[in-house]
């Protein structure tokens, strides 16, 4: 019981950390760097945290995290060098943006062949569609169609205003 | 009947994704397996505890032991101590990384609740820990004769976990380097 | 006592769905009207227990009971009344009452205010939602019993409510949220009649449509507050972060959407029958699903419920039934060989085609992407995260691909169009809207191309709108009279796409334009930011009603004016313990000023600060209202109140109907 209890305890634990607000006063030596360290705190998961990345938590892990990320932007690390720093050792789950590679090719493909795929199907159902069902209007038969929705069109409009 | 098979798509993904749904209920998606499985244990040169006698890698590998991360600040740390002290006494080796931890405490600790390490890493600022792919104490890395770790368990180590995970992977390497 | 009734009454409304799941659906298929005529009594019957027991959990919390168990742990005797009301969805068992009481909610509506349908089709549609209601009100009383007692030992005072949750945006949030969830529910049970009585024709698509519009104006209000709240209550700043539970709600509006576009193409051109049926077992299916991955733990979140595999397992079983069940039955029942009725490649018809695909695509990236960390986990391939950046990456481009077909959409006409005739008609806004992409960007140094592109694509929108509807009115004797000949289905799509524009420009100008800036400051310092300055005055301590707070007082200078006093606090909930952020915002128009305090720093009076400027963020939510309330103009459309007018005649038909 109390064992099944205490996921359950952390939880609320984890919830009431996030409460308030994360603030960093570091200062960089650049403008850059700095719209360059809240982009990645905004792409590095917090290992520890319920699906927080590193900018917004206030687990001491993401506390640390931070920390050497701005040591790292300092010392002039590239962000593929920070990321496959971080990856090496808390693995692909730090990355909020998956890596191109491996299974999670996939991932990002499969919006684009989802989109294919319809496409097709739509194409598919047009070419069906198209030129189908009855054969087509004289001239004189779709005026006398546009007369007769234009009368029904007035009687509607007298309706609504009567 | 091809067309009123075609209708049957919607149906098959469905119970395609009902068996993840199911699969995942049994799953727990906060349980992060370290990265570095399978990877030799980080380089390191850090002070031993209360001395200032310096330790690297070499003096925690060249058999099968545990790895243990803990700090006094960390109350689950607390929970798992007697269980590591039955372990040392059945002669299961374990090495300490006290983990952004204060000197003192941690000595102190361990004279009031005993010493089931053989000698702790003092990792003030939690650089190691860092290496080690720590995101809170207490771990515990099983790591082989060449210092290559195997396995890591996240929280409490206790008879269970022992049991059903650690031991048997223990006792598979401690007999692979006896066969040596 | 009163949680007993409450109990009791749940119970009862049980008996009652089950009644409603049994009776009307067996007298539909015995034709059998005694039992059919039953189904809007049992209907009206399960509202009116579901609210009892409602109303028995709502005097518990205010009444401060703490010998119930939910009220002990999510309320407190300091809390005011207005959030100890609140607090009673603030949690899994209340909300999951909420949840049942919104589908009586619905289902009595449909029952009384559907006297035009045959009566074969009202017990249909109201037994469906009964197995519905029979699935909720099961689960809340087999897993998560909201009126379950502490006895012995009941506790002094109640744990308090989670002080992110005592905010006004929360008390409406979830009623708001749950409407468009359930109301989903309509559509689908709509769906399942036409498939059990074997009749797809346009009428269930006539007759679904207005409730589908409304549920989906209250999920776009739902979700809006959601992130609205986000942005002032977090102190980030953030308004849309692809948490699993946000995904959660925005999947069902992203097939809602499609689903109505595709409700309309089967109402007036008979098309796409299965297609539609389809779509609104899917919409319903995703909110289903939401529920599963808020309470299930399968994801993690910030914003889940407490969570329990038992209660996991419960709603994947049912999701199994009714998902499972919905499908199946359609594969047997939809028609398989598409209707005889044609259209051009270019026409309204196929405009709507490619609403449904952007829609559908975007559904089910949003999906996939959610759920892909639990397949890959699931097939022992390792850990991973999806978040914003592959979200973001994915969903840009696919709404940018869609907004030139959308601006075209409603002036088009049915089964054929001329792609010359756009031409024509459009040349004029298409270069406005280039002309406004070029220019009106400047207003903002520095020159941003995407927010220009925004611009050109949200202009293409509008000015194709302006430009319609200048060409509806032009032939009346007055503009006045022009305007009211234009019908309130029009004027809600209107309002709706220019929402949708409102919402493209504010998110793309909030996302390039705005600075954030964290910093030491002390009282007296001040600092520039984007032409504002923000001068730090003061620290006060200020108390609240259940708290403590410290208050830092900023002003805010623009041009040697004062534009804003903020008053950003750090407060500590007597009660709990906890700290929270409570961010102080100017909000405006065109731009948000956005203070939020961090921890003190040093023993100099020193805070940590967030201050934000935040251009047009307020656009999205404007656009969400508009499309809201574009939603629910369309109900007052005459082809709806017509239907109303010659209810009797109908109900007439129905008995007929029925034999």
């Amino acid at each position: 019981m109390n064992l099944l209890r205490l996921p359950v305890c952390l939880m609320a634990l984890l919830f009431a950390a996030s409460v308030s607000a994360v603030i960093e006063t570091y200062e960089f030596s650049s403008p850059e760097l700095e719209q360059r360290y809240q982009d990645l705190s905004g792409e590095l998961r917090c290992p520890k945290c319920q699906n927080q990345n590193i900018a917004d938590s206030n687990a001491p892990i993401a506390k640390d995290l931070r920390k050497l990320l701005y040591q790292q932007l300092e010392e002039g690390a590239s962000d593929a060098e920070i990321r496959d720093y971080m990856v090496a050792r808390y693995g692909e789950f730090v990355r909020y943006r998956p890596s191109f590679s491996g299974a999670t090719i996939i991932l990002w493909l499969a919006p684009a062949l989802l989109l294919l795929a319809a496409a097709l199907v739509v194409v598919a159902v047009l070419r069906g569609r198209a030129g189908r069902g009855g054969p087509e209007l004289s001239a004189e038969e779709q005026r006398r169609l546009q007369e007769l929705v234009t009368r029904a069109e007035t009687e509607e409009n007298a309706e609504r205003h009567s | 009947m091809p067309a009123r098979l075609k209708l049957f798509l919607p149906l098959a993904l469905f119970a395609l994704l009902a068996l993840f749904l199911f699969r995942g209920l049994s799953l727990d998606p906060r349980e992060l397996p370290s990265a570095l499985i399978d990877r030799p244990l980080p380089e390191f040169s850090l002070p031993r505890l209360g001395e200032e006698q310096r330790v690297s890698r070499a003096d925690v590998t060249g058999r099968p032991a545990l790895l243990n991360v803990w700090a006094t600040w960390c109350v689950s740390c607390r929970v798992e101590h007697p269980f590591l002290r039955q372990l040392a006494e059945r002669g299961v080796p374990i090495y300490g990384v006290n983990y952004k931890d204060d000197d003192v405490a941690a000595q102190r600790w361990l004279d009031e609740l005993g010493d089931p390490y053989l000698l702790n890493i003092a990792d003030r600022q939690g650089s190691f820990g860092l290496d080690l792919g720590v995101y809170g104490a207490p771990e515990t890395y099983l790591v082989d004769a060449g210092g290559v770790i195997r396995y890591r368990h996240v929280g409490v180590v206790d008879e269970r976990v022992w049991q059903d995970t650690l031991q048997p992977l223990y006792e598979e390497l401690a007999a692979a380097e006896e066969s040596r | 006592m009163i949680p007993e009734i409450g109990h009791f009454a749940l119970i009862i409304a049980l008996c009652l769905a089950l009644l409603l799941t049994g009776v009307p659906i067996w007298g539909a298929w015995r034709r059998n009207v005694a039992a059919m005529s039953l189904a809007p009594g049992l209907a009206v019957g399960m509202l009116v227990f579901v609210t009892i027991s409602f109303a028995c959990l709502a005097t518990a919390f205010l009444q401060d009971d703490f010998s119930v168990k939910v009220v002990a742990s999510n309320s407190n005797s300091l809390l005011p009344p207005i959030y100890k009301f609140s607090a009673l969805w603030g949690n899994h068992e209340g909300s999951l009452l909420l949840w049942a009481l919104i589908l009586s909610v619905w289902t009595a509506s449909v029952a009384m205010l559907s006297p035009q349908l045959p009566l074969l089709v009202l017990s249909r549609v109201l037994g469906v939602m009964g197995a519905v209601g029979v699935g909720f009100l099961s689960f809340s009383l087999l897993t998560s019993n909201p009126f379950e007692r502490l006895l012995p030992g009941i506790p002094a005072d109640g744990n308090d409510l989670n002080p992110l949750l005592q905010d006004p945006g929360l008390i409406i949030h979830p009623p708001l949220l749950y409407m468009g969830y359930v109301g989903f529910s309509v559509a689908f049970a709509f769906a399942i009649a036409a498939l059990l009585g074997g009749r797809l024709d346009a009428s269930w698509a006539r007759w679904s449509r207005p409730w589908t519009n409304v549920a989906w104006a209250f999920l776009s209000l739902g979700i809006m507050l959601g992130s609205w709240w986000a942005y002032y209550e977090l102190g980030w700043g953030g308004w849309w972060f692809w948490d699993p539970v946000e995904n959660a709600s925005f999947m069902p509006w992203l097939a809602g959407t499609a689903l109505l576009h595709s409700l309309a193409a089967t109402e007036k051109r008979g098309l796409f029958k299965s297609w539609t049926v389809l779509l609104a077992i899917f919409a319903f299916s995703l909110s289903l699903l939401g529920t599963f991955l808020v309470r299930s733990g399968v994801l993690t979140s910030v914003h889940a419920f407490a969570t329990d595999p038992a209660r996991g397992m419960f709603i994947l079983v049912f999701l199994a039934l009714v998902v499972g069940g919905s499908l199946t039955l359609y594969a047997l029942r939809a028609p398989a060989v598409s209707s005889r009725v044609s259209f051009d490649w270019i026409s309204r018809e196929s405009l709507l085609l490619v609403n449904n695909v952007a829609f559908l695509v975007a559904s089910l990236t949003v999906l996939f992407g959610t759920l892909f960390p639990l397949i890959m986990d699931a097939l022992g391939a390792g850990k991973y995260s999806v978040g914003p950046p592959y979200f973001n990456a994915v969903f840009v481009p696919l709404m940018a691909l869609l907004i030139p077909f959308m601006g075209i959409g409603p002036l088009s006409r049915w089964k054929r169009d001329s792609a010359a005739r756009w031409r024509s008609e459009l040349a004029i806004p298409a270069a406005a809207a280039l002309l406004c992409g070029l220019t009106l960007p400047l207003l903002h140094a520095p020159y941003n191309p995407w927010v220009a592109l925004a611009v050109l694509l949200g202009g293409w929108l509008v000015l194709g709108l302006a430009r319609d509807i200048w060409w509806r009115v032009r032939g009346a004797a007055s503009l006045r009279q022009g305007l009211r000949r234009l019908t309130p289905s029009y004027w809600g799509m209107v309002l709706a796409h220019v929402g949708f524009a409102a919402c493209v420009i504010g998110v793309v100008a909030t996302s390039q334009y705005s600075i954030e800036h964290d910093l030491k400051m002390g009282p007296g310092d001040s600092e520039a930011l984007s032409g504002y300055e923000f001068r730090f005055k003061e620290v006060a301590s200020v108390r609240g009603p259940n708290y403590v707070a410290d208050e830092a007082r900023f002003e805010v200078w623009q041009d040697g004016e004062r534009v804003a006093l903020l008053a950003p606090q750090k407060r500590r909930y007597l009660a709990s313990g906890q700290v929270m952020t409570e961010a102080a915002i100017d909000a405006g128009l065109f731009r948000d000023l956005y203070v939020a305090m961090g921890e003190p720093i040093g023993d100099r009076g020193d805070w940590a600060m967030r201050l934000h400027y935040k251009p047009m963020v307020r656009w999205m939510w404007l656009g969400a209202i508009f499309m809201a309330v574009g939603g629910f103009t369309t109900v007052f459309d005459r082809r709806y109140r017509r239907q109303r007018s010659g209810a009797r005649a109908a109900t007439a038909r129905g008995a007929q109907y029925a034999g």
